[in-house]
């Protein structure tokens, strides 16, 4: 049902937004639009495929394609802090502030993103890892600063450390010149929330066609439920943990009673 | 949090074991192990808390059986732990706004268990060697009255037969409740020999009075925790608290079996330890300088 609803908004977005030039149209499924994440999660790899198809009877289909998918998780802020040795010991002296980045980004790809395309499209439509933009808080302003900012390579490094960043040069195979599957990784620690699904087509190093998917990630269980309670009612998840410390001090006292 | 259950509860048993056999809570122990483990610092003090609590309070409940606890005294002592508490937690809260926490955790332990666990380890030497010379084992107390009883707003404490200022009882109170805070610990091995030192309270309820206070003061951390950092895991606080409880009733056993002094010296040894590897973690290069933290999705 999901997936048929999912695969009609395609289409009607396909029909909305469609690139005049375009001669390709690309129509993509997934195997599953919504993941629960339940105390056995540790990860899943999710699979998209899809195919290439010529738009209603232009010209024939062209012989090599280049794939990109970006995946975007949802938008959160953080703080990339640097220690520095004072007085002998490390503490944290600079920090810069990533405001709204996503919380998961994989970009895959049939072959590594610089290989597709001209650095400047790459730079344009936002492909690869040191393309997507990454807005720092920097005085009053929002910039995303040069590639080789320390502050970014340190941040980009510690969320693929994470498995959160991605970008996989080799994820999209092409199972026929027009059918093509990869797979998404989603690590345990997934972050809950939407994510968005891009897909864009190349030939010759030119987008021809591009069009979007979703996925929806949720806690479910137990752990939702406590996640959930932690963040909305502090007060009474620290009485409801106080109670249960209590409960298991005085069982403790009543099971192990000597004499 | 991807932390393997087993190795939690297995800490939580060896941790509990050693925390009975001293009669002590354990969470300058537990804090830093989680720490070690991966868990963040600010969430491993925020759960200890309530795993301490657990633990005293069924602590507790053996002493008032006894009638080994001085409740006037532990009341007027949470008075200021209270606030002492409060304090603490707005501090934690700063702190961390400040990405400082981690660094503040860090050096609390390494100034308060060297100096501690050396004065312990000095103490149990000195009272091991006595004992090998024949010599009483015991302290020597000093004079009956010090400059703090000559402090004003006098009280009495008909259990512990003592009559002292508020003014110093108020301020253990507040350090115990202000320390336990920012470092996730119950304090009963600062506040039991503060009350012998400073209060003269005598040993039959010393232990009983200061699990009362750690009960008290670490269920108010916990609550307070939980309402203002979103900081506490329950799961991780109940699988700590399951062995440690278990754990505490093998480590009595094994405690009772073990000369005093002799105790003292492997507690202080073990409280030490604990401080000089949060030196080694400040002092090494950490594997990696920079760090992320997160203020906050949508």
């Amino acid at each position: 049902m999901m997936r048929r609803i999912a695969l009609t908004l395609v289409i009607v977005m396909l029909a909305c937004g469609a690139k005049p030039a375009a001669a390709e149209r690309l129509v993509v499924s997934l195997s599953n639009h919504r993941v629960a994440i339940t105390s056995s999660f540790v990860g899943e790899d999710l699979v998209l495929f899809g195919t290439i198809e010529p738009d209603a009877g232009k010209t024939a289909l062209r012989s090599a394609y280049d794939l990109v998918v970006t995946v975007t998780g949802p938008r959160q802020t953080l703080r990339t802090r640097r220690k520095q040795r004072v007085l002998g010991i490390w503490v944290n002296v600079d920090s810069r502030e990533f405001v709204r980045v996503p919380s998961y980004l994989a970009i895959l790809s049939n072959r590594p993103v610089a290989q597709i395309t001209q650095q400047d499209t790459l730079r344009r439509l936002q492909i690869g890892l040191d393309n997507f933009l990454l807005p720092q808080r920097i005085g009053p302003d929002l910039a995303d600063t040069v590639r080789d900012d320390p502050f970014r390579l340190a941040f980009v490094r510690l969320e693929i450390q994470q498995a959160l960043y991605s970008e996989i040069g080799s994820a999209v195979t092409f199972l026929t010149p027009t059918v093509f599957r990869t797979a998404i990784p989603l690590p345990a620690d997934v972050p809950t929330g939407n994510y968005t699904i891009d897909v864009k087509l190349f030939a010759d190093g030119v987008m021809v066609a591009r069009t979007n998917s979703a996925l929806e990630v949720t806690k479910a269980g137990f752990e939702q439920y406590v996640a959930d309670a932690a963040r909305d009612h502090g007060l009474l998840y620290g009485l409801a943990t106080m109670l249960m410390a209590l409960l298991t001090g005085w069982i403790a006292s009543v099971v192990f009673k000597r004499d | 949090m991807p932390v393997n259950i087993f190795l939690v509860l297995g800490m939580g048993l060896a941790v509990g074991y050693i925390s009975g056999m001293f009669g002590i809570g354990g969470g300058f122990l537990m804090t830093p192990l989680l720490i070690f483990i991966g868990v963040s610092p600010a969430v491993a003090v925020a759960s200890v808390a309530s795993h301490i609590a657990a633990s005293s309070f069924s602590g507790a409940i053996n002493y008032w059986n006894r009638r080994a606890l001085d409740l006037a005294l532990a009341l007027m002592l949470l008075s200021a732990g209270i606030i002492g508490t409060a304090t603490g937690v707005w501090l934690f809260t700063t702190l961390r706004a400040l990405d400082q926490l981690d660094l503040m955790i860090g050096l609390s332990y390494v100034t308060l268990l060297t100096i501690v666990g050396g004065l312990m380890i000095y103490e149990s030497v000195r009272a091991v060697v006595r004992a090998r010379h024949g010599l009483p084992a015991t302290i020597r107390r000093p004079g009956s009255h010090t400059w703090l009883h000559g402090l004003p707003f006098k009280l009495r404490f008909k259990r512990s037969k003592i009559y002292v200022s508020a003014i110093p009882v108020w301020a253990i109170g507040f350090i115990i409740g202000f320390v336990g805070a920012i470092m996730g610990i119950g304090g009963g091995f600062l506040l039991v020999p503060m009350l012998i030192y400073f209060l003269r309270v005598p040993t039959a309820t010393v232990i009983g009075t200061s699990m009362v206070l750690t009960l008290i003061t670490m269920a108010s951390a916990t609550v307070m925790h939980a309402a203002t950092n979103h900081l506490v895991d329950a799961v991780l606080a109940l699988i700590l608290m399951v062995g440690g409880v278990v754990g505490a009733q093998f480590g009595a056993r094994t405690g009772q079996k073990m000369r005093g002094e002799r105790l003292r010296l492997l507690l202080g040894l073990l409280v030490f330890a604990v401080g000089l590897r949060f030196a080694y973690a400040l002092v090494v290069q950490p594997d990696d300088l920079y760090s992320i933290r997160l203020l906050g999705g949508e």
